[in-house]
């Protein structure tokens, strides 16, 4: 599975790349922003991205929102693992389309079971 | 606050120049001494500028002062042009806290991403040779496969000290790598100070400046907050406790989600 980490900090990219390394995802991709990741996305066939929101350039949200009109991407899963905590930002997301939400401070295991989780749901709606 | 400032003394001087004059000025213009009534409204104008131009000179040096506490570089002085003001000071000082964290998480990282491969054989040589012990209490080996399990073992000892080593000095690194927050922090309470100052002073600043409003009659339109993006992001949530509009943790997000239907 081909994956892209999208996160302005490379700590959080790194961080977030060995715990899905541990979890035997090894095919990762970085990019630090969503104007840098959407080229990556259209061209790259990517299987899974995971994206922080708060970025220069264009946050995850709008990536999100871009991934979710764009017909390539429109089923793309995607996992947002941010520091936003807003009720209101939780519910805008998920409207938007997107499959899993983890907020910063997060731990390997609540990684692990949104992956799984996610998967499950796509395996389930095939 | 507590205390009248300078200038709110000055001004309700004025105002009581201002109240006794215009019952004076009342009087002279009904009895018809049109002559001492034009050099009242002199006096009440001379009156307004003294103040005026007192309030407007409290209010320069204030503005001097804030200035020059700050050290913030007005370009007037050429050689101390170059001298770095305490704002451009702040912001370098915060970015090294940026580059301090960001160092210390990496150094930890790079001992981690060291140590784990180190544990992982340990293990998997561990798990091999209990195998093969187990084999030799079971009476089921064969003497040549002995004499390899024999130095097998002997290997597999001496590797345990030297790889114990290796992760006991990455431990140590790990925990000197943690030395960075009692640097930053230092570096944080001078930006914090610093921020705390400047708020102090243009709070005085503010409270000069109508005094000044005050005498001049002058207004000020109330200016609309500007109109934040939907969603806008907002970053970690500091006072989370205080807050209702956000969620305080996985826990939360998920219970939310779920009664989304997700």
């Amino acid at each position: 599975m081909k994956i892209l980490i999208v996160d302005d900090f490379s700590t959080m990219r790194r961080i977030v790349k060995n715990l899905l390394r541990d979890l035997g995802f090894t095919n990762t991709h970085e990019a630090d922003d969503g104007l840098t990741a959407l080229p990556m996305l259209e061209t790259g066939n990517f299987d899974f991205l995971v994206t922080d929101w708060n970025m220069p350039g264009m946050t995850g949200f709008d990536l999100l929102k871009t991934c979710r009109a764009d017909p390539k991407l429109k089923s793309l899963p995607i996992l947002m693992v941010t520091a936003e905590a807003k009720r209101e930002q939780i519910v805008a997301a998920a409207q938007a389309g997107v499959n899993g939400y983890i907020v910063k401070p997060f731990t390997a295991a609540v990684l692990k079971e949104k992956i799984e989780k996610i998967f499950e749901r796509i395996e389930q709606a095939k | 606050m507590a205390l009248k400032s300078p200038g709110a003394q000055q001004s309700s001087e004025f105002e009581q120049i201002l109240k006794e004059s215009t019952s004076e000025l009342i009087q002279k213009v009904e009895s018809g001494e049109l002559t001492d009534a034009v050099n009242l409204i002199q006096r009440i104008s001379d009156e307004r500028n003294r103040n005026l131009y007192l309030e407007v000179g409290r209010l320069t040096r204030a503005l001097h002062d804030a200035i020059s506490n700050f050290h913030i570089d007005v370009g007037v002085s050429g050689p101390a042009s170059e001298e770095m003001s305490q704002i451009a000071n702040a912001a370098d000082r915060l970015n090294y806290v940026i580059r301090m964290t960001q160092d210390a998480a990496n150094q930890t990282m790079d001992k981690v991403d060291e140590s784990a491969p180190i544990a992982d054989r340990l293990r998997d040589q561990a798990h091999a040779l209990r195998n093969d012990w187990a084999r030799l209490v079971r009476r089921e080996m064969k003497p040549d496969e002995f004499r390899d399990l024999y130095r097998r073992i002997d290997d597999f000892l001496r590797d345990t000290e030297d790889q114990s080593d290796s992760l006991s000095r990455n431990f140590s690194d790990i925990l000197l790598a943690q030395g960075y927050q009692d640097l930053t922090g230092q570096v944080l309470i001078k930006v914090i100070t610093l921020v705390q100052e400047i708020e102090e002073s243009l709070v005085n600043l503010v409270c000069m400046a109508s005094q000044v409003d005050q005498i001049t009659g002058i207004k000020h339109e109330k200016t609309a907050k500007p109109e934040v993006e939907a969603h806008a992001p907002e970053g970690p949530i500091v006072n989370a406790k205080e807050r209702i509009d956000v969620v305080s943790g996985q826990d939360e997000v998920d219970d939310l989600l779920s009664s989304l239907g997700f």
